[in-house]
């Protein structure tokens, strides 16, 4: 975004156009800001689908302290704003009890607290929406499993998960497109993604509603791609029942 | 029955297989199983039979204990069942189970799904799993359906591949379940057929079915269940052609005459 004007589209006449219309984006780093908003993204969503389907596993298991928890974890947290956990993980976690999660510096504590809190609020979607999935399979697969004396984790790693993830792709896919939306909440504690750029940019330009359109587009970007490749990979893990 | 047990005490390690003595189980306000008390010798075939919501399949599925019981006990080779964990998961594979709606692995092959347990449970190798699984289901009959998936094969084929991958674990005992009441009549006897050659292999079998000829023809023993009780014990000769109780000759005269 900050290449020498001009330099590439020279002798274009609609280049120049083109250049006086987006001369709102000059000086601002808008790419770094949608990278740091990938990763928020991926890390949150490495993070939650690890810790969602570990609390899938609690609700559908066999030991009862074990599902208590995963009950009241998921129900307590989807029902808390986005907002007020992030503002926990720093007011909460790191002013009044000093967690910096290992970071030294201002900036990567307040993105390690931002990943901490996006996977704590969405791993609760993605149990539910895996647990809907694990419903979806006939309780004669897991007995059977059981009957050959597979052990709880085998019977659910080896059987149940994977007939279960054809009808999770789904609504996983809606929860994963959230998340990247959801990574704008961030910036309520300072870190610097897509949605605080925004924020500056529309304090001192004019252009208020291409600057709206320019980030709207990027997050499309964002997750588009997220839609059509689970969709796809939806169809290939197809049942044959 | 109770008169017995004090005797074969001392010989259950050897002869007696599957133990059960007062077992009780309700579900909710519904005492399913009461007071049941049953021996299992080595090498026995006993058909369990008895109307509809009397216990059977409930009875099946105590013996591995996908249900638990609320008292008594069950011992399994002289070992009491254990508790929920890897313990009973080593006892279940012991114990082969064959049910009503076959419950193939769906999004494996016929070949996998024999394969599975041994590879997985028993820690076998690759090769001689698949050289074991190959020959159960020729043992069976479905040898040449090795690499479609479940849903591509006939009931009756299904049911004949959940044998295989029963027997794939060499289990001291075969629990069925009304093995044959979810096939079409030209179905049910490949599957009976399998079931008549494991007993007379010597496979201790406890098998829930109406098939009143592969009772007489396989059977060592019937047992009448109704209401959550045994009501009668006896030989498939003399039960069938000569019950005691009330309820088994209602209840003969019902599936007789039908
Ligand atoms: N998981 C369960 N929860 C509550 N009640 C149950 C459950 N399983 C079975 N029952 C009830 O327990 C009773 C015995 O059921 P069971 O399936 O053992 O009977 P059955 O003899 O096998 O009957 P059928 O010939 O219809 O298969 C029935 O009244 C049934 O409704
Ligand atoms: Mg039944």
């Amino acid at each position: 975004m900050r290449r020498p004007r001009g330099a590439a589209h020279r002798g274009n006449p609609h280049a120049e156009a083109r250049e006086i219309v987006f001369d709102f984006l000059e000086g601002y780093d808008l790419l770094g800001a949608f990278w740091v908003t990938v990763q928020l993204t991926l890390l949150s969503a490495v993070g939650s689908l690890i810790w969602g389907t570990l609390l899938a596993a609690m609700r559908v298991g066999p030991v009862p302290l074990m599902r208590g928890f995963g009950t009241a974890y998921v129900n307590i947290v989807r029902n808390i704003p986005l907002t007020v956990i992030i503002l926990f993980t720093s007011l909460g976690l790191n002013q009044t009890l000093g967690i910096s999660l290992g970071a030294h510096n201002f900036d990567t504590i307040n993105f390690r607290l931002a990943v901490l809190g996006l996977i704590a609020y969405t791993s609760a979607f993605v149990c539910e929406a895996i647990r809907a999935g694990i419903n979806t399979v006939p309780v004669g697969q897991a007995e059977a499993a059981r009957a050959i004396g597979l052990s709880f984790t085998q019977v659910l790693t080896l059987i149940v998960l994977p007939q279960a993830f054809r009808s999770v792709v789904g609504p996983l896919t809606n929860v994963l497109i959230a998340l990247t939306k959801n990574t704008t909440v961030a910036a309520a504690i300072g870190v610097a993604e897509a949605a605080l750029l925004m924020k500056k940019m529309l304090e001192n330009e004019a252009q208020l509603l291409l600057i709206s359109a320019v980030f709207a587009f990027g997050f499309v970007c964002l997750t588009l791609p997220t839609g059509l490749i689970l969709g796809w990979v939806g169809k290939k893990v197809a049942v044959k029942r | 029955m109770t008169e017995v047990s004090v005797a074969k005490d001392s010989v259950a390690a050897t002869d007696d297989l599957v133990v059960l003595s007062s077992v009780n189980k309700h579900f909710g306000a519904l005492h399913v199983l009461q007071d049941i008390d049953l021996t299992i010798a080595r090498g026995e075939v006993v058909v369990v039979i008895g109307p509809s919501g009397s216990g059977k399949s409930t009875l099946c599925r105590t013996i591995n204990r996908l249900e638990a019981i609320d008292s008594g006990t069950i011992l399994i080779d002289g070992k009491p069942l254990p508790d929920e964990g890897r313990e009973l998961a080593r006892l279940r594979a012991d114990v082969g189970m064959v049910f009503q709606s076959f419950n193939l692995f769906a999004h494996k092959t016929v070949l996998e799904n024999v394969m599975l347990g041994q590879v997985k449970v028993r820690r076998t190798d690759k090769h001689k799993a698949e050289e074991k699984a190959r020959g159960l289901l020729d043992r069976v009959g479905v040898g040449t359906q090795a690499d479609k998936y479940p849903a591509q094969l006939s009931g009756g084929q299904q049911q004949r591949v959940a044998i295989a991958r029963a027997l794939a674990m060499d289990p001291k005992v075969m629990l069925f379940d009304e093995p044959t009441s979810a096939l079409d009549p030209e179905m049910i006897n490949e599957v009976l057929e399998v079931m008549q050659q494991l007993a007379r292999d010597g496979m201790t079998m406890v098998v829930v079915t109406h098939e009143m000829g592969f009772a007489r023809s396989a059977a060592n023993r019937v047992v009448f269940m109704a209401d959550g009780r045994i009501v009668e014990e006896a030989t498939p000769d003399q039960f069938f052609s000569n019950p005691r109780s009330d309820r088994a000759k209602d209840f003969l005269s019902k599936i007789l005459h039908h």
